[in-house]
């Protein structure tokens, strides 16, 4: 039990999976590709999930704060199958094509979506020694790789031959493009303090000094704005906004197709979360209670306030946003990577 | 098998994974076409002229700034891995680096570029 403590859950529980398929198979490669794919599996398992609960979770939290009762039908009192009835409905809804739209871009968009938003968590340390791909250029590859998403949107946009959707498709770009230089700016500054970037050494550092929301406050927050803004929710949801644009670059999508839209969106939505939890909130560390409970702690914290800030804050006007974007959090970003850089000095000098 | 080779297998099955998941809806949908049904929604009215306007420049220059950032964080992140190494040459040296960025961005500030027009 102590030793299972030592090196985190997930990994003792791979480790003598492992041992196990290596007597069955007593091939060295074909464990490791057996391996990988169990890996998978459990990533999109969790992505699945997360998906079923955060469509619960969502409706109840925005009840709960506009002092309503929320899903309360299906499935006793608390609604719980609610999630159950919404994917039966889905699936067995009509996939309509407008008229006139780009067939092949189209039908792409949704699919391409997809695969930014589930590979980003290949590089997520779940527990200690947990991490699909622990690769040298961690922090460098999720960013490069979680950027691919603008363009799905913007293809949906522009293939769907809807003006809402031209809209919504044109403000995804200005807007994610907009929030994500401040947003990889907020990291240098972690990644000066760790001196690596694979993201189990960022939260080992955290695991055995402070915190890095303690020493990086400025770019927590900025973190936590551009986060919100990346995953599109309110106050940032320009992109999708209901009430103006009916739901942007998906507005002709049905059935199934949207589905997809909406499960990208949900494993966004963790996916930040657990990314503000490994980079500030110190990942798996913990006192008592192992790393695994520590990290879902921590992120379906962070979950929890993201759907607060969402039916908390009114939508922000457009000029608002961008400015926000380039004339505050950016030069916010910079001076904290230099204050950051003289900051260090100073504490060795000390 | 590297940590390299795991991520291009969980990229396939990304890809397929949507694929697959389409089947099920396929299978189990209703097919009732009608023309009405396909008309792009606008408000329950038939479509007023042309989708495909001219796009909006200001959204080129937002790209066109955010191009600049992107490119220099390339060279950032490996100056702030090896940062703790390098010593107070490559401090200063990023200063400099990072002042002409500022600089191009409050050049960008005053020409107007950043404003919502």
């Amino acid at each position: 039990m102590n030793a299972m403590l030592e090196n985190g859950v997930v990994a003792t529980v791979a480790g003598v999976l492992r041992e196990y398929l290596m007597l069955l198979f007593g091939n060295q490669f074909l464990t490791d590709l057996i391996m990988k794919f169990i890996g998978i599996g459990a990533v999109i398992g969790v992505i699945l999930s997360a998906a079923i609960v955060f469509t619960y979770a969502e409706r109840k939290v925005c009840a709960f704060i506009q002092v309503r009762l929320g899903p309360n039908r299906v499935g006793g009192r608390f609604g719980l199958l609610q999630p159950f009835a919404d994917m039966l409905k889905l699936m067995s809804k009509e996939d309509i094509i407008p008229a006139g739209c780009d067939r092949v871009v189209w039908a792409l968009s949704p699919m391409l979506l997809f695969v930014p938003s589930a590979l980003a968590y290949a590089f997520f340390p779940f527990d200690k020694g947990a991490v699909f791909a622990d690769v040298n250029v961690g922090v460098f590859l999720l960013i490069a790789i979680s950027s691919q998403a603008v363009l799905p949107f913007l293809m949906g946009g522009y293939a769907s031959n809807s003006k809402y959707a031209m809209i919504g498709g044109m403000r995804t770009v200005a807007q994610m493009l907009s929030y994500e230089a401040p947003m990889v700016f907020s990291l240098l500054g972690i990644v000066m303090l760790t001196g690596s970037l694979k993201m189990s050494d960022i939260v080992a550092v955290q695991a055995d000094n402070v915190w890095f929301v303690l020493l990086q406050p400025v770019a927590f927050v900025i973190f936590v704005i551009t986060a919100t803004a990346e995953t599109n929710r309110t106050p940032f949801d320009l992109v999708e906004g209901e009430s103006e644009i009916v739901a942007g670059a998906f507005a002709e999508y049905s059935g199934m197709r949207w589905a997809l839209f909406f499960l990208a969106e949900y494993a966004n939505l963790l996916a930040v979360s657990i990314l503000t939890t490994t980079f500030f909130l110190g990942g798996w560390s913990g006192p008592v209670l192992p790393g695994v409970v520590w990290f879902w702690l921590k992120a379906l914290f962070m979950v929890f306030f993201f759907m607060w800030l969402r039916w908390t804050l009114p939508r922000t006007r457009i000029d608002q946003m961008l400015s926000l974007s380039w004339k505050v959090l950016l030069p916010l970003a910079l001076a904290n990577v230099m204050c950051t850089g003289i900051g260090v000095y100073i504490y060795r000098w000390l | 098998m590297s940590e390299f080779g795991g991520l291009g297998i969980f990229f396939v099955v990304a890809l397929i994974f949507p694929v697959m998941s389409l089947i099920p809806a396929f299978l189990l949908q209703p097919r009732q076409p009608s023309p009405q049904k396909r008309i792009p929604y606008e408000c329950g009215v038939d479509t007023q002229g042309k989708t495909y306007v001219q796009y909006r420049a200001g959204y080129f220059l937002y790209a066109l700034i955010f191009i600049v950032f992107d490119i220099e964080t390339v060279f950032l992140y490996p100056w702030a891995v090896r940062f703790g190494a390098l010593g107070l040459f490559a401090l200063a040296e990023m200063f400099v680096f990072l002042a002409i960025l500022a600089l191009g961005l409050a050049y960008a500030w005053r020409k107007g570029a950043l404003s919502w027009k």
